[in-house]
């Protein structure tokens, strides 16, 4: 068998194994120097981001992949009839996920080999990262709500170490609060997973979904669930510790925290959509959703407006952009049950939050590095020490626009073609809401009209003068995202009807998610 | 039914969240999270238990009644994160107290 058969018979494992295989052989290679550690770490991205791709163009093109771990045949679910196994179930949305998880993550990477390069403890910093690549990429291809459990705590601990990295008192502090809401979250989680496997003695998610009858225990279980997922993509009132975390972790592991907050969404849908999609609370969860969507978007945006820390400020918009995803697909999950209203505009809505997280993970990875490219030139995260940059730092300067005028939704950027479909379809919903995310929108270019003004602005600063443009491997990740940011902007409906169709659809298709094991 | 290890999860638990909520020390604040832990594996391994039963091992079983393996896998699993999870947040905790001179929550730097 080639190499090629063999990555492609069982990309859903190394897309987990080889990053965390990887990770553990860093400090090994380390040993070699800082070039070799460098180049392990990117090649591994790189592996990585190739076996994410390959897995995703299998979903794209031949549906839904299968794989149980340990058994002789990888797509069989049930060998022997030994039914208790890990099974990883890959459909378009899962698929979806771990690409952008995977792209940003590489990028990330990239980014780093110059941005950390003055820093001590690397070897540990790519192994972190590493691990936190696997645990996300874990956390939306399994199939079983126990790894489920794993992968999120995998993902706390690596990322709760990187927040922390810098090892001053506020990092550390920022690092505790993420670790503790957490790690409370993840208990519960297992918490409702053991409620669930005493009723249905099964872990895996097809199995639950099928059998599921919503008693009293279950509903325990959905809340406790769909609380821990939503305090883990940030949703307001559980954003506390978005704020602290995002603002304190150095730039590039910021980008990929936004990642890891998406995977954490990911996990609420999956929850909502998938193992309690048969249920007959599909409205109220819906509601629910949306009334965290609105909250979010008004709280994050106004919290964003008045901070001076350039890290905590965006940290802020990232909750309120959150906000517009759980709109959008909150507004799918509360006209589930209702087939004519999710034609007119449900599928709509949902495919806008979609395609919002996709393009929230380019444009507000791009801001934290280009936040990060300042800090890395300035030396402060202080909004008012900052001026001018605009002479010296032009490519940053250009990035930043792109990135700024795509988060408050502008043409021709990408931000503004998941916000239309967003405002459109929702309008139709509640006229309210639509309105309450134009607002917001309006709002967010308040706030970055600032930013853009007090760091980039102004006359050359004589003590700033010295801040040139960033070095190659941190424009060029920039750049790519910024590139990603305008073609996706020009050309949605390519990656809508590639990509974001696909995953709505299998969002909506419980009855294939279920079928498929 | 609710049996008297029910209790006992639940009351494990309640005293876990009062110590995250209401401790000021964040070393407390890290015991509270180790016993919610504690209250969950309880959880799981007095699901998997049968009155009388005798340990899950295939090899050469009888038709005995045995107890449940899985949850045993779950908590076991689950003990050894809690572990990494303890250490991580005391970890903090210590770099905290070094830099502050105190690890009590309230002393805290960032501002919301």
């Amino acid at each position: 068998m080639s190499v090629m058969e063999l990555i492609s018979a069982n990309a859903p494992a190394l897309a987990i194994a080889v990053p965390l295989a990887a990770a553990f052989a860093v400090p090994l290679v380390a040993r070699a120097g800082g070039k070799a550690r460098n180049a392990w770490a990117l090649l591994s991205f790189l592996v990585t981001e190739f076996i994410v791709l390959t897995l995703g163009m299998q979903v794209l093109s031949a549906g839904t992949v299968v794989y149980t771990l340990g058994a002789s045949v990888p797509s069989l679910t049930s060998p022997d009839g030994f039914p208790i196994r890990i099974i990883l179930q890959v459909d378009a949305m899962s698929a979806f996920m771990a690409m952008i998880s995977a792209t940003i993550a590489t990028l990330v990477c990239i980014y780093s080999l110059k941005f950390m390069s003055k820093r001590t403890g690397l070897e540990k910093y790519y192994a972190l990262l590493l691990v936190m690549a696997a645990g996300m990429i874990g956390l939306v291809t399994t199939g079983d709500l126990f790894s489920m459990f794993v992968f999120l705590e995998l993902l706390s601990v690596s990322s709760g170490a990187l927040i922390a990295m810098y090892a001053k008192g506020e990092s550390a502090e920022a690092a505790f609060k993420y670790m503790a809401v957490s790690s409370v979250g993840a208990l519960m989680v297992l918490f409702a997973a053991g409620m669930l496997y005493a009723q249905y003695n099964a872990l895996n998610l097809a199995q639950l979904a099928s059998a599921i009858q919503f008693t009293t225990i279950d509903k325990i279980a959905l809340v406790l669930l769909f609380a821990a997922f939503a305090m883990k993509c940030g949703a307001v009132p559980l954003h506390m510790w978005v704020s602290d975390s995002y603002g304190e972790a150095p730039a590039p592991v910021t980008a990929a925290l936004v990642v890891a907050s998406q995977a954490g969404l990911y996990s609420l849908f999956r929850i909502s959509f998938t193992l309690f999609g048969a249920v007959p609370a599909t409205e109220l969860l819906g509601w629910a959703m949306i009334a965290l969507g609105t909250v979010s978007m008004f709280v994050g945006v106004t919290m964003a407006l008045p901070q001076k820390d350039i890290k905590r400020l965006m940290a802020y918009h990232a909750v309120s952009q959150t906000g517009y995803m759980l709109l959008g697909v909150g507004v799918g999950l509360a006209v589930l049950t209702n087939p004519a209203a999710m034609a007119a505009f449900g599928f709509d809505a949902m495919r806008g939050g979609l395609f919002h997280v996709v393009n929230h993970a380019l444009y507000k990875g791009l801001l934290f590095l280009t936040a990060g490219a300042v800090i890395y030139r300035v030396g402060t995260k202080d909004l008012n020490k900052m001026g001018g940059l605009a002479h010296s730092m032009p490519l940053t300067t250009i990035f930043f626009i792109i990135g700024a005028l795509s988060i408050a939704g502008l043409p021709p950027f990408n931000g503004f073609a998941s916000k239309l479909m967003i405002y459109e379809s929702v309008f139709l919903f509640s006229p309210v809401l639509s309105v309450i995310a134009m607002l917001v929108s309006i709002l967010t270019l308040a706030s970055f009209v600032k930013v853009f003004h007090s760091a980039f602005m102004g006359p050359k600063d004589e003590k700033l003068a010295k801040a040139g443009e960033v070095p190659a491997a941190m424009w060029i990740a920039m750049g790519i995202m910024a590139v990603a940011i305008v073609l996706f902007g020009l050309f949605p409906d390519v990656v809508i009807d590639a990509v974001i169709t696909p995953a709505a659809n299998a969002l909506i298709g419980q009855a294939a998610y279920i079928g498929g094991v | 039914m609710i049996g008297i290890h029910m209790l006992a999860v639940m009351l494990l638990i309640t005293i876990g969240f009062s110590a995250v909520i209401f401790r000021k020390s964040l070393v407390k604040m890290v015991m509270g999270i180790g016993v919610i832990g504690s209250g969950v594996n309880l959880f799981l391994v007095s699901l998997g238990y049968r009155e009388g039963g005798i340990a899950p091992i295939f090899t050469g079983a009888s038709t005995e009644l045995m107890v449940l393996p899985t949850p045993q896998a779950l908590t076991l699993t689950s003990i050894v994160i809690s572990l990494a999870v303890t250490a991580m947040m005391l970890s903090f905790a210590m770099i905290m107290h070094s830099k502050y001179g105190s690890a009590d929550s309230r002393e805290r730097r960032l501002r919301a």
